[in-house]
């Protein structure tokens, strides 16, 4: 059946065939970047990696959530809050891995394949292909955490009641945010690599860097250069899986004692407004690449 | 409708296209002619802005790189082999197009229509014959009725049928007023479309002409391959050019189309130039629009002629 005609009585058939737009009219930037946020979406939850992370995240999830209930010694004490502790670390390896590596993926990709070229050939600014790919990809992502929490949920809800689910909810908030972070560095590194492998290698390389290698760094940072407290605490959080951390922490109203003499004195110094920092710099690292990338995808003198 | 004025581009020290000028009056049609690695396809994508080159092109009046979204809107763009998601649907891909040209979903069954492909909305693109791939760049291109149509070798990957509907398809475009531009490297192409003919070497354009010009209507065609005695084959073909041959240089060697009568003249413009000719073959005579030089190569190395 024609997609333009519908069936207004049994006699008639109306033809709601429109004009097509004037070539050259003016083109909205939102419904190019919504027609590839859709594309992309629709791609990337069809993506078997994708499947497969959602599937590794939801199980892990889930034992961390039976982990967390059996170790409380009771059934229906405070499950939320202790699974939300559990999940911290499981959170800080999986979703950076999740995030760069489809964000390294996605620009290099089309690249590769020569499917770049021909979008750009489309009327469509470079910025709204990017914010676009970004967007769909964004959104695909947080649905796949939002699976792998939800069935956490629903097992601490069934064996646990409703105990700490405020804190619950904002570390899927926190982590929707870290995501949305890395995803950002992963767009960043797929923009100025040609081909998706390299891309891919640089996500992970920077995985390494931001999950290992900073802590390494800074321990070793802090011994020979003698750093003092405030510097290492500056040095710590520009690491947004270390914000990610503390801000978690404080979020599960713990105190930033067990982060040691470096908690102590981000809680004694900032205070109430120790959270809105934390938000705020896992905030830079979402809108900094992101602009970088936009930056010098426009400026690329080649595809 | 399209005014391009010293557009050049350079990848890093190659000047890939090199002060190039032209102007196109609506409605027109225009063949970009010239052996590989000419420049064709680069000022193609100069032409749709999809990377920044010097120069102005201006599109309707719309300068390309102020507003290129608006300037491309006014183009349908037919790459030499659709690069496309190989998992995505033809029908989900059409639609897609027809979204982002913001074009009425009921001109996606429109233009599938056109270059026949219905029926095969279900079809993912990695199932699509080359000649289907094609069918269906050419349909996206149409897809918001565009005034303009920009074609890179669009029948390089098609077989003689595949390439006939295609030919046909962008005749009927050309009589119902669109402006055409393409890179063609077939003489049989550039008759049937074209109106005007660029050529181009080494990323300059080294004559305007007209196919009548290039390839007379009453002159039967020859076509020559020549073996020089050294490796001097593209230094030849731009002397050759400038001559005004039809040239085609690929791995075949050096194919030169020339009148009957006129067949010992691209042998003599080598010599004035100390290119000596070692030895040459008459492969076929060549009615005007009927066989191009890869075809009488082809039939005549089928027929065992050329072993």
């Amino acid at each position: 059946m024609n997609m333009s005609s519908i069936q207004a009585n049994p006699n008639q058939t109306v033809h709601l065939k429109q004009t097509p737009l004037a070539p050259g009219a003016h083109l909205t930037r939102t419904r190019g970047v919504l027609a590839f946020a859709g594309r992309e979406f629709r791609d990337a939850v069809s993506s078997k990696w994708f499947l497969l992370y959602t599937v590794a995240f939801s199980v892990l999830a889930i034992a961390v959530s039976f982990v967390s209930l059996a170790g409380s010694g009771a059934q229906g004490f405070a499950g939320f809050g202790r699974t939300a502790a559990g999940l911290l670390n499981l959170i800080m390896l999986i979703v950076p891995l999740m995030a760069l590596t489809a964000g390294a993926g996605s620009v290099a990709g089309e690249r590769e394949r020569g499917t770049l070229l021909y979008l750009l050939a489309q009327p469509i600014s470079r910025t709204e292909l990017l914010l676009g790919k970004y967007l769909g990809l964004a959104i695909a992502l947080c649905c796949s955490l939002c699976v792998g929490f939800g069935l956490s949920a629903a097992v601490l809800a069934w064996r646990a009641g409703g105990v700490g689910i405020g804190s619950f909810l904002m570390l899927v908030l926190f982590t929707c945010v870290l995501a949305l972070s890395m995803l950002s560095v992963g767009v960043l590194i797929s923009v100025v690599s040609r081909r998706s492998g390299v891309a891919t290698g640089l996500g992970l390389f920077s995985w390494l860097a931001l999950v290992f290698l900073s802590d390494l760094g800074l321990m070793a940072g802090t011994v020979l250069f003698k750093l003092r407290v405030q510097e290492v605490f500056a040095l710590a959080i520009i690491n947004p899986l270390q914000a990610f951390k503390m801000g978690v922490v404080v979020n599960l109203n713990a105190s930033l004692d067990v982060l040691g003499p470096v908690g102590m004195y981000a809680s004694h110094t900032y205070g109430q407004a120790l959270p809105w920092l934390l938000a705020g710099v896992i905030i830079l690292w979402v809108l900094l690449p992101l602009f970088l990338a936009i930056v010098l995808f426009k400026r690329r003198k080649g595809i | 409708m399209i005014e391009a004025t010293g557009v050049t581009k350079s990848f890093k020290r190659i000047r890939a296209v090199d002060d190039v000028s032209f102007t196109l009056d609506e409605g027109d049609s225009l063949a970009l002619w010239g052996s590989n690695g000419a420049g064709k396809t680069t000022l193609i994508r100069c032409l749709l802005g999809v990377f920044p080159c010097k120069g102005q092109v201006k599109i309707n009046g719309i300068d390309l790189r102020h507003k290129g979204k608006h300037a491309r809107s006014l183009v349908g763009y037919v790459p030499q082999e659709l690069a496309f998601h190989d998992d995505a649907r033809l029908g989900a891909s059409m639609l897609f197009f027809a979204h982002l040209r913001r074009a009425d979903p009921s001109r996606a069954v429109e233009s599938l229509e056109k270059v026949g492909l219905t029926g095969h909305e279900r079809k993912r693109v990695r199932d699509l014959s080359g000649g289907m791939k094609q069918r269906l760049a050419l349909a996206i291109a149409l897809i918001a009725d565009p005034p303009i149509v920009v074609l890179d070798e669009p029948t390089s990957n098609l077989d003689s049928s595949g390439r006939g509907e295609v030919v046909e398809t962008l005749r009927n475009l050309r009589q119902s007023g669109k402006t055409i531009i393409f890179a063609s490297h077939r003489p049989d192409e550039v008759v049937s479309l074209a109106r005007r003919v660029l050529i181009m070497e080494q990323g300059r354009v080294v004559r305007d002409s007209t196919p009548a010009e290039l390839w007379p209507d009453d002159a039967p065609v020859v076509t020559l391959r020549l073996h020089l005695s050294g490796n001097d084959e593209h230094a030849a073909a731009t002397l050759l050019r400038e001559a005004g041959h039809a040239v085609h240089l690929n791995k075949s060697g050096l194919l030169v189309s020339v009148e009957r009568h006129r067949k010992a003249e691209p042998i003599s413009v080598l010599a004035s130039a100390a290119i000596s000719v070692r030895d040459f073959e008459v492969l076929d005579d060549l009615p005007l629009g009927s066989r191009t030089p890869e075809e009488v190569v082809v039939s005549m190395h089928d027929s065992g002629a050329l072993i």
